[in-house]
């Protein structure tokens, strides 16, 4: 598809996408505070969307490996986190979850990874299935399968605000606002990270060329490691707020799938790609479900994701912010 | 195992292109074959028929259809549950709504339908592939799970969304005990492997391979990849979606859609994957082993005399399939029907081996 039709059809998503957000309004369906909480809920859940998926898409930069395993990994930080907390205050808790996902990044480089290099992409990404699949087992075998309430001190309550300009305000979940705020922080901190730091440059170098990366003195194996530990760092914090939201139990890791769809959005290679994307997932599922759930019989959320990742990956498949470098068949 | 084909000289094309050119893999193909419809039904008992062998044989047929899109066209797809529920839910409707069918028209008809739909959804493959393909099947994977648990139509506003299906009555004969259902299974079975044998090694079979090997040179040499790939899902559906008939008919009697959620489809593709992608034997092996290890599994414990309760073997089960994924793809991408091939090649040639 040439750039200008790729172009038009970019700005025609977005379009579409600003209409069908605005036009419970515009037909007179829903009140403006109500919308705007549909509309709020909406991207707050896209954020978490985008937590995992920052951690998808750190990987595949650095390796090219689309790791399945993030939602598990998601589910197994939070898993032993809250279990350790048990045990001991919550800062040794935390210590010891990095360390752990940091201990599972090197196991995995060491076993699943280095064995597998020069493979096809789709021989890594059926061993992260198989790597999603033993992280499940294993965490729900050591830490126990139950649904686990993960407290972090975050404000529970939701509250009230805008009551002087409408009737009855709008209610905000305060949690919502602190993990976006969570979210923001860590992008900036990840950034950073990318931007600032020798390892960072090493990392982006990996990221642009294995090979000539390689030929410069840039240790992979190291990298590699590194950039699972980071993706295990974003996966803790994922699975910190959505398990303080949803509980820690096993259905994290649906939730998380969703993250596949976000990047295809989004586009594989792009921080900000995952992000937009996330949020565009997030507002889009909820106001779809909220506003043409009704006529459809409800449930669209659990569809609603993918089915938009179909239809990008028909038009448009290297996403909203990807690398137009992509194999054509 | 231990034999010679020394002698056996093929002295015509056909003799030379025959399913089994030699005479001993014929032999022992028979045998086996009588062995299971003759002796089977004799000797086994109800539980093996119900809990093991009716399955195994169905869960091999949609591994088959699986692995004629992932290790013969090279095309990952992770809604073969969706495709299963496709089967299941329109032989159900043809069953239901046109009842003087024959149940056999209905299965076909139910793979004829999953196969559109498999096509539809294979239609992202002519862009794209590898990863970004596993992500649009499944969206169709999700969509449909939505489409048969929403939509009251399609269970024939059944209240709950669990239906079931009526008596199985073919030509006349009631399928009612295990056995005549183990027997109908393996007719079936029995013949659509025959059917995925012929087409794997006749023309259309290696489009599909070349097509996996390469596309690009696949192209040059004059295939068409859309023929190919949509040819592969179409195939591959049929399969997948007479298994899903199946598995809802004989196996389950009664279901709901989540009978056909995303963990079958990942179950399936373990089996593949296990058995050995791009090998009509490895869907087979690859069935019995998925379907065996959980009742092994649950037995070691008694044996060594552990207690450990159903939660903990059904993740312990999770982390040996996780290891076993990884093993295979490390070790032996080729799987058990490779493992299989090397063992036989071994006992040919010994006790001389050179």
């Amino acid at each position: 598809m040439n750039p200008a039709l790729s172009r038009n059809l970019t700005i025609a998503f977005f379009a579409l996408l600003t209409f069908g957000t605005l036009s419970p309004l515009l037909f007179g369906s829903a009140r403006f505070p109500q919308w705007l909480e549909v509309i709020l809920g909406g991207l707050m859940s896209g954020v978490l969307y985008s937590l995992v998926a920052i951690g998808l898409v750190l990987i595949f930069k650095a390796s090219g490996v689309f790791n399945f395993a993030q939602g598990a990994m998601v589910l197994f930080a939070a898993l032993s986190l809250v279990r350790l907390m048990e045990k001991m205050p919550f800062a040794a808790a935390l210590a010891l979850t990095v360390l752990i996902m940091i201990a599972l990044a090197w196991l995995i480089e060491r076993l699943v990874l280095r064995p597998l290099v020069n493979q096809d992409p789709i021989v890594l990404f059926m061993a992260t299935l198989g790597v999603a699949y033993f992280l499940d087992g294993f965490g729900q075998t050591v830490w126990g399968s139950d649904i686990y309430t993960l407290d972090v001190g975050m404000p529970k309550e939701p509250k009230i605000l805008l009551e002087g300009t409408f009737e009855g305000g709008i209610l905000v979940n305060m949690e919502d606002v602190f993990a976006a705020v969570i979210a923001g922080v860590m992008v900036v901190a990840l950034a950073l990270f990318f931007q600032k730091t020798g390892t960072g440059r090493a990392l982006r170098a990996v990221a642009d060329d294995h090979q000539a990366a390689q030929s410069v003195g840039i240790p992979l194996n190291r990298i590699w490691v590194i950039v699972w530990s980071v993706a295990g760092l974003v996966a803790l914090v994922a699975g910190v707020i959505w398990g303080s939201k949803l509980g820690v139990q096993f259905s994290l890791q649906l939730v998380a799938l969703k993250a596949l769809p976000v990047v295809i959005l989004g586009g594989f290679t792009s921080i900000p790609g995952a992000i937009i994307g996330g949020l565009i997932i997030g507002l889009g599922e909820k106001v779809s479900e909220v506003y043409l759930g009704p006529y459809l019989g409800g449930g669209i959320e659990n569809w609603f994701a993918y089915v938009l990742a179909l239809v990008f990956l028909l038009f448009r498949p290297e996403g909203l912010f990807g690398e137009r470098h992509i194999d054509r068949v | 195992m231990i034999y010679r084909e020394a002698g056996q000289f093929k002295t015509t094309y056909a003799s030379d292109q025959q399913l089994f050119p030699i005479l001993q893999d014929r032999v022992f193909v028979l045998l086996f074959l009588a062995f299971a419809f003759g002796l089977m039904p004799f000797i086994g008992t109800e539980y093996l028929f119900r809990a093991i062998l009716i399955p195994f044989l169905i869960l091999s047929l949609a591994a088959l259809g699986l692995n004629i899109l992932v290790g013969y066209c090279g095309q990952v797809s992770l809604g073969t549950g969706g495709f299963m529920a496709i089967g299941a839910y329109a032989a159900y409707n043809l069953a239901v709504r046109v009842p003087d069918l024959n149940l056999l028209v209905v299965f076909l008809l139910a793979g004829a339908i999953a196969t559109l739909v498999g096509v539809l959804f294979g239609i992202p493959s002519l862009r794209i592939k590898g990863f970004y393909l596993a992500v649009a099947t499944l969206a169709a994977q999700f969509f449909i799970d939505w489409l048969f648990a929403r939509v009251k139509w399609f269970t024939n506003d059944a209240p709950s969304g669990s239906v079931s299906a009526p008596p199985l009555e073919v030509f006349g004969w009631l399928v009612d005990s295990p056995i005549e259902k183990y027997l109908f299974v393996l007719a079936i079975v029995c013949v659509f492997a025959l059917a995925a044998r012929n087409l794997t090694r006749g023309a259309i079979g290696r489009s599909w391979m070349a097509t996996r090997d390469m596309d690009v040179a696949a192209e040059v040499i004059g295939i068409r990849p859309l023929h190919a790939k949509l040819s592969a899902f179409a195939v591959s559906s049929f399969f997948v979606g007479v298994a899903g008939a199946l598995w809802a008919f004989v196996y389950l009697g009664s279901w709901e859609p989540l009978a056909f959620d995303v963990n079958r489809s990942f179950q399936l593709l373990f089996m593949v994957i296990i058995g050995g992608l791009g090998s009509i034997l490895g869907s087979f092996l690859g069935a019995a082993f998925i379907v065996v290890l959980p009742l092994v599994l649950n037995q070691v414990p008694t044996w060594l005399g552990i207690p450990l309760s159903t939660a903990m073997i059904s993740h312990i089960e999770f982390m040996i399939f996780g290891a076993l994924i990884v093993f295979f793809l490390i070790v032996e991408p080729r799987g058990l029907a490779r493992l299989w091939a090397v063992g036989k090649e071994k006992l040919r040639l010994w006790p001389f081996p050179h």
